[in-house]
């Protein structure tokens, strides 16, 4: 799937998430949780709208602002 | 009279000169021998990229690449960091030569610092290292009374933990936080120390680079492989006669490195290739492995920061394992979840497996534990981990079926590399 302008995708910062796992019910689409309760983040370009919506719901939950939104074609390797 | 270079076809190169009983080459003796040497430059730069230096602090990335992108930073003065933190328990080789080598560590990080425009260095050495710190202690003092025009030289210490060398780690110690790696830092050549433009340089490395700068590529590239030219500093220890720091022609082969650390013991069961984060090497065609970039890479493996640890015929690969993991567990900067909670259940799992008492699913669940940390870590500890015990269990498989099978193995209670102390501390 070729990433387009504007696609964005999520970003997990690992050093500040303590695994509270707000996000994996806000948008199970795209985080699942591990048995130690850490979100595992599919960090693909977010294509669907309904998705989207429900990312920045779980960003703006993230009570350790972990989880943010990146442009998908960021260099960033997280 | 300064005598000129004299390079030999197989002697060593960054360990020439005064045989390692004499201890520390004083300035006037390394002048005398390598003759004086031009400022760096911009004509370095290009001598580096022909000579095709690659970094020997582990990752192996063009020196070039890494100097020019610091150089092309003209906001603020650039700082050139020596790094000879040495964090792997089976590396020798970075404090060797400091102790041993000091001015021709110095020429090169001076050379670096001309070349991309710094006005400051820093030595980064862990603190247990105590004739590497007397002999940069010793090697500084000197160059200040021979007057030598050169930007500033501090040391700083830092404590001997396995990631503080990670080049972020690195820049938040040296900028007054913790040695611990950052969350994708910015690049250290854009803001490093400080906000500084930062070059953070393996010792070897700028060594290597201060013997080209006096000598040219094409010297350098007389030894070595195409692709990855030059001598390499490897640590040997294990099943051989004299475990130690040698200087080898990058390419050759596991046998000659075998051969110069006075010959294996015993016929190898593997080898540890790499370090802690490198792979593990069956016996089938360990001897004639040949320790060039590509060669290995197809084997899935890395010369890394040259850490050859020989497993005896009869050791327990599957035992170092379990104790080199609970190592890495214990060394987790403890800032990421799955690096800290992961590497601790692998760990308890692997000593299961390692005494025969593993419960039925512990493989299954090693195996995917091992893949589901990859990735989510600040920095690369919990892949380069999960990439070692991967090629453990791959490469000894055999042996782990018995052990699976609870066939007790009295060798995996018994370290045949030099066991690594894991440490319980405060988090």
């Amino acid at each position: 799937m070729a990433v387009s302008r504007g696609d964005q995708r999520l970003r997990l910062n690992p050093i500040l998430c303590d695994g509270l796992g707000y996000c994996a019910e806000l948008v199970p689409e795209l985080i699942s949780l591990d048995e130690w309760g850490y979100p595992i983040v599919d960090r693909r370009p977010i294509t669907d709208d309904r998705w989207l919506r429900h990312a920045r719901r779980a960003v703006a939950a993230c009570p350790r602002v972990a989880l943010s939104l990146a442009e998908a074609d960021s260099s960033e390797r997280r | 009279m300064i005598a000129p270079p004299t390079p030999t076809a197989t002697g060593p190169r960054l360990l020439d000169g005064p045989a390692a009983e004499e201890g520390r080459e004083p300035l006037e003796a390394h002048s005398a021998r390598l003759g004086p040497r031009q400022p760096g430059g911009s004509w370095l730069l290009d001598a580096l990229e022909e000579s095709g230096l690659r970094g020997r602090g582990g990752a192996w990335f063009p020196t070039a690449r890494k100097w020019r992108g610091v150089a092309a930073r003209t906001s603020d003065p650039a700082l050139v960091v020596i790094n000879a933190s040495e964090g792997e328990p089976l590396s020798a080789k970075d404090r060797t030569l400091v102790s041993l080598r000091p001015h021709l560590v110095l020429d090169g990080a001076v050379l670096a610092a001309e070349s991309v425009g710094a006005d400051e260095i820093v030595v980064y050495l862990s603190r247990p290292f105590r004739a590497a710190r007397a002999a940069i202690a010793e090697a500084l003092a000197e160059r200040r009374r021979a007057g030598l025009r050169e930007p500033l030289i501090r040391v700083a210490l830092v404590s001997h933990d396995y990631v503080a060398g990670e080049s972020s780690a690195v820049v938040q110690r040296l900028s007054g936080g913790p040695a611990k790696p950052m969350f994708t830092p910015p690049h250290p050549s854009e803001r490093g120390v400080g906000g500084r433009p930062t070059l953070v340089q393996n010792a070897e490395t700028l060594a290597h680079a201060a013997l080209i700068a006096r000598n040219g590529s094409g010297w350098f590239r007389s030894r070595g492989t195409p692709a990855s030219p030059g001598t390499t500093l490897m640590t040997v220890s294990g099943g051989v006669h004299r475990p130690g720091v040698y200087e080898v022609d990058v390419g050759t082969t596991v046998a000659e490195v075998l051969d110069r650390a006075g010959g294996a013991v015993s016929p190898p069961a593997g080898a540890l290739l790499g370090g802690y984060f490198g792979s593990w090497i069956g016996p089938d065609g360990l001897l004639s492995l040949t320790l060039d970039a590509e060669a290995l890479a197809r084997r899935g493996a890395s010369l890394g920061c040259g850490v050859l640890g020989v497993l005896p015929d009869g050791g327990c690969g599957i035992g170092e394992t379990a104790r080199i993991v609970a190592y890495l567990a214990a060394e987790s900067a403890g800032q990421c979840g799955p690096c800290v909670l992961g590497l601790r259940a692998l760990a308890d799992a692997m000593q299961r497996i390692a005494r025969s008492d593993a419960v039925p699913t512990d493989l299954d669940r090693v195996r995917r534990w091992a893949r589901l940390i990859r990735g989510r870590g600040a920095c690369n500890h919990p892949d380069g981990a999960a990439h070692h015990l991967e090629s453990a269990l791959d490469t000894f498989a055999d042996h782990l079926a018995l052990h699976l099978a609870g066939v007790p193995c009295p060798a995996s209670l018994r370290p045949s590399l030099p066991a690594p102390r894991p440490r319980r501390r405060w988090r």
